[in-house]
């Protein structure tokens, strides 16, 4: 550990940050983010292993996508830096894939899945010029990886939640990059589709690259990822799964609002208060849309 | 207006569509083509953009621009009317009315469209209070300035013309140069910044083709109607097609004949505004679209709800027709099940049609192929009844099934998967992941 990191009043308990390398497909250097001075990100120190499937988790308001976001610059990054492979973005760009959450775009817009896959090939098309036969092969080939070579002409409303984010995770293979940020690909997807998704993951870390997804469902966790990021405004743990997703330290990510118990203290003070969902188990309320 | 009074109107407007030399020239029949044609490629991405109402505000804020470009052109000493002069001072107050807008936006609580309701009618109001300065300082010389507001093609010089025409076929050719770059700006702006395009300059250019071809437009269409000659064509092209590139083409071709043929009978009858005539020609074909669009029009969507409806009505007569052992068709049990006299009318035929049912000498009975769909619509049914009971959904009849009909009923695959579903409500360790895994 660098002299940097022994100086900071870090429990004992955390996995130790790994040191930064030049040969990490992404470095995040001591990055803050504030929203109107009000810090999301606070001091985020993380270097991404290569070749893994990292799971980035967190409560709600963590800070796991405006993470993603503010590595690819899309949000502005208060103090710190990141690498991808040891050089700022904009020198990398051509080889990170980026997949946004579903609910960014307007899904009625009048394009078929294959235009939206064609996107990803866009960059490499560059100005002016329409896109190409190879380029509707690659990203037809990519389609098919992620089982939707049936709906390629599909207008992109008339798909399902699940098949729209397969879309994106197509445009994001027809980047071919190198390193891939997934912004909740798994969000409200149903079991097939899931499986698809994890399988097509697999196959990019086998061929060498790392996908950081953010991922809300703990339970699967350790059987779909080997590395996990525990984010709560600040890195709670990071490292291989099987030593960093503890109950330890998911309480601490959480703030110790995991267990059943605490659940039921919950459901007791608002019984105090009167509030008309007294005492019923969470649980019970979230099955009835 | 007697008869051959009525066939002169017609004979010149034959005259005039087929470029012979009748009211308009043919410099501002070609103008007025591109400018439709422009705004509806333009107007394309402004909707699909949801800039639509912006453009509004921008056509509205030129006004004061126009009036201000002419006095402050005729206190140095030229004339006023000078086009090129006019739509400069158009462009710059409709820009400013824009920047108005967004700064309302940014450093109020407003929202879009109350800001662009409070520019768009404080600029249009100052530009009518300009206008009718500048008619009272020179009585007379003011002469086609109040075209401006709701468009006369007729007071278009040949040279106005030309300008029009270059303007709204530049407007074509970049946007058909940059088709691939707006495309992906409009649909997704941050994937398009993380792949490394300029996403601010390329929207810059995209606004500019919108003040340009509403500043070009505004003499032969006019500032209040300008916004519908970007919007309609759009709107109404989006109606037959779910591909950007057709909708483009379509809507040039829409925004193209209904200004060409606006303009022609704008001057055939002399007492039309242009603008006016054109709108009306776009409404139009907007009435059209929405009536007889394939699918999205209201007569497709009409024909296939009532083939949905009959759908329906078959599935309800072929659970009736399993109740009795030799699957007959009773009508008085199918009259308690399917209500519409339409519907029950058209049943004998349907299901014959679709090979559920067939005519025997003991009248209509199920069928094979009737017989295995009206099993498996149930088998649905108690799978759907089951999965709600299992996740502890509400379920709609208020009834719960049994649960052995659970057991008996589903497939292994299905039962694994409702047991899965059932094991992420109850049993992670996080309630607010399952919170949000089981709400959809």
């Amino acid at each position: 550990m660098s002299p940097l990191h022994a100086s900071r009043s870090t429990p004992a308990t955390l996995a130790p940050f790994p040191e930064h390398s030049s040969e990490s497909p992404l470095s995040i250097h001591d990055v803050t983010v504030a929203y109107h001075s009000k810090p999301v990100l606070w001091d985020v120190d993380y270097d991404a292993p290569a070749a893994a499937l990292v799971a980035i988790v967190g409560p709600n308001g963590a800070g796991k996508s405006t993470l993603i976001k503010a590595s690819l610059g899309l949000t502005p990054i208060a103090s710190g830096r990141v690498e991808f492979w040891g050089e700022p973005y904009s020198k990398a760009r051509r080889r990170v894939g980026y997949v946004p959450q579903r609910e960014s775009v307007d899904w009625e817009f009048p394009v078929s899945a294959l235009d939206v896959v064609c996107m990803g090939r866009y960059a490499s098309i560059g100005w002016f010029r329409p896109v190409r036969r190879a380029d509707r092969d690659a990203a037809m080939e990519c389609l098919q990886r992620l089982g939707l070579a049936d709906l390629a002409q599909r207008q992109i409303s008339q798909l399902s939640g699940g098949q729209q984010q397969r879309v994106f995770i197509a445009r994001a293979l027809a980047q071919q990059a190198d390193l891939y940020l997934m912004d909740e690909p798994l969000a409200g997807v149903d079991a097939t589709t899931e499986k698809v998704i994890i399988d097509v993951l697999r196959n990019l870390r086998s061929q060498g690259k790392t996908v950081l997804v953010v991922h809300h469902d703990l339970q699967t966790v350790p059987e779909y990822f080997d590395h996990a990021l525990l984010l709560n405004a600040r890195v709670v743990a990071a490292g291989p799964v099987k030593d960093v997703f503890t109950p330890a330290n998911l309480t601490r990510t959480y703030g110790g609002r995991l267990t059943a118990l605490d659940e039921a203290a919950e459901a007791l003070a608002r019984a105090e208060r009167g509030d008309p969902l007294e005492g019923r188990p969470s649980t019970r309320r979230s099955a009835t849309p | 207006m007697n008869d051959t009074g009525l066939n002169t109107v017609w004979h010149d407007l034959w005259l005039t569509l087929t470029l012979q030399g009748g009211s308009a020239s043919r410099w501002v029949l070609v103008a007025a083509t591109l400018l439709g044609a422009s705004c509806g490629i333009v107007g394309t991405f402004a909707v699909l953009r949801k800039r639509a109402m912006m453009s509004d505000a921008l056509s509205h804020a030129t006004l004061p621009g126009i009036a201000t470009a002419y006095l402050a052109w005729t206190a140095l000493g030229r004339d006023g009317r000078s086009l090129p002069v006019l739509l400069l001072g158009a462009a710059l107050s409709g820009v400013l009315g824009v920047l108005a807008t967004q700064a309302i936006i940014r450093f109020s609580r407003l929202r879009e469209d109350a800001a662009i309701g409070a520019v768009l009618s404080v600029f249009f109001g100052v530009g009518v209070v300009l206008m009718s300065v500048i008619q009272s300082l020179s009585t007379g010389t003011q002469g086609g300035l109040h075209h401006f507001i709701l468009g006369q093609a007729a007071a278009m010089t040949s040279d106005d013309a030309r300008l029009i025409a270059i303007a709204g076929g530049a407007a074509v050719l970049i946007a058909t140069l940059l088709h691939k770059e707006f495309r992906l700006v409009t649909f997704d702006g941050a994937f398009a910044q993380v792949q490394g395009w300029p996403v601010s300059l390329i929207d810059l250019v995209m606004m500019a083709l919108v003040v340009i071809v509403t500043v070009v437009g505004l003499q032969a269409v006019g500032v209040v109607l300008i916004v519908a000659l970007l919007v309609i064509p759009a709107a109404a092209a989006r109606l037959w097609t779910d591909r950007l590139g057709r909708m483009l083409v379509i809507a040039a071709l829409i925004g193209g004949v209904s200004a060409y043929v606006g303009v022609a009978i704008s001057a055939v009858a002399h007492n039309t505004p242009t603008g006016a005539a054109i709108v009306l020609c776009a409404g139009a074909a907007f009435g059209v679209s929405l009536l007889f669009a394939p699918r999205r029009g209201l007569l497709a969507r009409s024909l296939d709800l009532a083939r949905l409806r009959l759908r329906i009505a078959c599935e309800h007569a072929l659970d009736a027709m399993l109740e009795h052992a030799d699957g007959r068709y009773d009508s008085h049990d199918i009259a308690r099940s399917v209500r519409s006299p339409l519907a029950r009318a058209l049943l004998p035929h349907s299901l014959r049609r679709w090979g559920w049912a067939r005519q025997t000498s003991d009248g209509l009975v199920l069928s094979e192929a009737g017989r295995a769909r009206a099993k498996a619509q149930r088998d649905a049914i108690a799978a759907w009844h089951g999965y709600l009971d299992v996740t502890g959904a509400a379920h709609p009849g208020g009834g719960r099934p049994s649960a052995d009909a659970v057991e008996h009923v589903l497939s292994p695959r299905m039962v694994e998967e409702i047991l899965r579903a059932t094991a992420k409500v109850s049993e992670l360790p996080s309630g607010g992941a399952s919170r949000e895994r089981a709400a959809p």
